[in-house]
């Protein structure tokens, strides 16, 4: 057992001190964080901008935008035609022109010129404002010419806005708020950073076994220990890269998402906003204490669930165990082929089927974010080969414990029959040389 | 019993039989030669006495009891096909290879910079081995071979890739290992080197253990009853009737005046009696018995086995 130490020892430390450790350790995490950045900027940013928007009003709308955020409309009296609109543009240096039609309350089609791409918030302000002030005029015609008593009282009172809030119940009953778009979000994140992670580390440990078979250091080395404990220790040492720089990854990023918050969302509480979520009407009263819209509130609500410190130790555990029994299940199974043949080109016609595998069960992955219920992803969530991934993309979605144990001992109990398996096809493998190695020959290997 | 013994090995690979019943007996602090072709079995025979593969039937025994796993810790090998991890640093490599051996980390440290100093490349500790050349990396890797002080020592090849001056230097180390006591085993092609420094050989030819012993009781059972004459007398002396009916004249050769007579003895005859008569008529300068070189049995050997 001592000398398996010895091994990881060196497995580990001589990964841990390349710099490509280095730059991928400190890379991720940072684009991972300016990623959440930018998604926190983008919803939460003001359009500050200032703009002059020109408006040729030919409708009886009277003046129907003041200023929206940061825009201020003015209103000018000409009959330009939509060809003189961008000399009109470069003399007069609006932002955009806005032409109102003459039949505008009869066919609402508004065309707005700009030598830039209107941004999606104004262009949905600019929308809006003028329905609802066509609406008013059309509805205040309709109150006239009917003359019913009250109606404009009775129409208003017809008026529900419909609050729907998705509430996943847990084995113990308790219904707590949920975001089926966060959740399914995270689910594949998770998947696909197992899939990277079983594939990068399983190829380490591939590369590692023909390294020592090509240089003929291994014949020195199962000189002083069994073949099968060197490549224990090999698999373990190289699974110890993975965490550590998983858990790098993990406080890297909770101390960033951290300030982000602190910096962009000052003065929210967010667990106060977390147990605001389960009391109906409760988000209003926390939209009071602050400058932003209810929307917005909502958004943040979101997120915040999901950083419910609950959730992310289950998930982190999920994480890690699938990520250890899948990386074992194939680490020992790459390092197999890698013993098998010379050089790293041979290893191709092994590695395309695992790959195929892998590459498979991402793709399930992304259709379970979809349907987490369906047979397939139900199956290949149980199957050892994909479960890894499909089921931490399930688990966000809430799976039943016993799916869930199944799954885990299935896995369990084929990459301890993988490693013994591959165990025998190394042992022989690496004293092998010069020999084009063929599936046949491999199963003749099992046999000796 | 020996040091180490090898009973009826027997080795079986997909296609053919690698060893076939091999027994070898490698007396304690003897320099055990292991002769033979390519592919007779050599390096299969070496990995099963490594414990780097098992046979599939015959036992093994290290100082009078069975070969354990523990053992790996004081046999040292040094493999034909020599390697280090290219991107590793020539101390820290050491440093593992002798851990894995079961030495400390303090000893393995202490021990290797005096076998630096020793070797003088003291100035190679911190550099990759992919800087080394060829010959600086064997030298590396002969010093981690011998650092854990094995009691038996492999050698597969060890001289092949060393220039003459290293090629000495290791002998001298080698040789030096003997005196401390350790057993050695080596494998070679190289006849000249057998000689000068086995004291005990075995040769193996087609999976098949052909003759076992110490070199010099194989040499003499091959010796084969030829000798050698120097003299020199008148050209008009017919040798073949100067000695006798007892010896054959097999070949003649002058040089320099001298006449170089290779003789057959065919029956028993003193070797007084052959001297006496050749005393009045010829000037005697050497007589000696031709001990044939490893090489010559070597082919011969494998020649006979071909042709049974």
């Amino acid at each position: 057992m001592n000398k398996t130490l010895i091994i990881i020892g060196r497995e580990f430390t001589t990964r841990v001190r390349k710099k490509s450790f280095l730059v991928l350790t400190l890379v991720v995490p940072i684009l991972l964080a300016g990623f959440y950045a930018f998604l926190m900027w983008m919803l939460l940013k003001d359009d500050t901008q200032n703009r002059h928007i020109a408006v040729i009003n030919d409708s009886e709308l009277e003046r129907p935008f003041e200023q929206i955020n940061n825009n201020t409309f003015e209103y000018i009296d000409s009959s330009l035609t939509e060809k003189e609109a961008p000399d009109f543009l470069k003399q007069q240096g609006y932002y955009a022109l806005i032409r109102i039609p003459e039949n505008v309350m009869d066919h609402p089609d508004v065309p707005v010129y700009s030598f830039s791409q209107v941004p999606m918030e104004l262009k949905n302000e600019i929308a809006s404002q003028l329905r609802s002030k066509i609406e008013e005029i059309k509805r205040a015609k309709v109150i006239a010419e009917s003359q019913v008593p009250d109606l404009e009282a009775q129409l208003l009172a017809t008026q529900t806005p419909v609050l729907v809030r998705t509430l996943k119940i847990s084995d113990t009953g308790e219904a707590k708020e949920s975001s089926s778009e966060v959740a399914s979000a995270i689910g594949l994140i998770g998947g696909m950073i197992i899939y990277f992670f079983i594939f990068m580390y399983a190829s380490q440990v591939m590369k590692g076994v023909i390294e020592e078979k090509t240089n003929r250091i291994i014949e020195v080395l199962v000189s002083s220990v069994k073949p099968f404990q060197f490549l224990l220790g090999k698999i373990i040492g190289v699974a110890a890269v993975g965490l550590v720089q998983f858990l790098i990854w993990v406080a890297f990023g909770l101390i960033l998402i951290l300030a982000l918050q602190t910096l962009f969302l000052p003065g929210i509480d967010l667990e106060a906003l977390r147990n605001a979520g389960s009391l109906a009407g409760g988000l209003t009263d926390i939209s009071g204490t602050g400058n932003l819209s209810e929307e917005k509130i909502q958004i943040i609500q979101n997120v915040a669930m999901t950083i419910d410190p609950l959730f992310i130790l289950k998930f982190l555990a999920a994480f890690l165990f699938y990520f250890i029994g899948g990386y074992l299940l194939y680490a020992s199974l790459f390092a197999a082929i890698g013993a098998a043949v010379d050089n790293e080109t041979d290893s191709q016609q092994f590695l395309t089927p695992l790959s195929i595998i892998l590459v498979v069960g991402l793709y399930i992955g992304f259709a379970a974010m979809k349907s987490p219920e369906s047979p397939m992803v139900f199956w290949s969530s149980l199957i050892p080969f994909t479960s890894p991934i499909v089921m931490l993309v399930r688990i966000p979605f809430g799976v039943p414990a016993w799916e869930v144990i199944t799954s885990m001992l299935l896995l369990i109990a084929s990459f301890i029959f993988f490693t013994w398996l591959s165990g025998k096809i190394y042992r022989i493998g690496i004293l092998m040389y010069g020999k084009k190695v063929t599936w046949k020959e491999l199963y003749k290997w099992l046999k000796y | 019993m020996s040091f180490f013994v090898a009973k009826n090995i027997i080795k079986n690979y997909a296609n053919h039989r690698a060893l076939d019943n091999v027994s070898i007996e490698i007396p304690e602090g003897a320099i055990y030669g292991l002769l033979g072709p390519n592919g007779a079995g050599k390096t299969s025979l070496i990995r099963i006495i490594n414990q780097i593969t098992g046979p599939d039937s015959g036992e093994l025994f290290f100082k009078n009891r069975k070969l354990e796993p523990a053992d790996m810790n004081r046999i040292g090998y040094l493999p034909e096909e020599r390697g280090l991890y290219k991107k590793m640093k020539v101390g820290e490599q050491a440093v593992y290879l002798a851990r894995l051996k079961g030495v400390s980390r303090h000893d393995a440290i202490q021990q290797l910079k005096a076998w630096f100093e020793k070797f003088g490349i003291e100035a190679w500790w911190d550099r990759k081995v992919e800087e080394l050349s060829k010959g600086m990396a064997q030298k590396v890797q002969f010093i981690t071979t011998v650092l854990h002080e094995p009691e038996m020592l492999i050698f597969d090849e060890p001289f092949s890739g060393f220039d003459p001056i290293n090629v000495e230097l290791l002998k001298k180390e080698i040789l030096e290992l003997r005196k401390k006591g350790t057993t050695i085993i080596f494998s070679t092609h190289n006849m000249a080197s057998v000689e000068e420094i086995c004291s005990h050989i075995a040769l193996i030819n087609k999976s098949k253990k052909i003759i076992e012993g110490p070199i010099n009781q194989i040499r003499n059972k091959y010796a084969n009853n030829t000798y050698q004459l120097i003299c020199k007398y008148q050209e008009d002396l017919h040798p073949q009737q100067l000695i006798g009916d007892e010896f054959e004249l097999l070949s003649e050769k002058i040089e320099d005046g001298q006449h170089e007579l290779i003789l057959q003895r065919l029956e028993a005859c003193p070797t007084n009696t052959l001297l006496r008569r050749l005393l009045d008529k010829v000037d005697i300068i050497s007589y000696q018995k031709i001990i044939p070189g490893m090489n010559d049995i070597f082919i011969k050997l494998v020649k006979e086995e071909a042709n049974n």
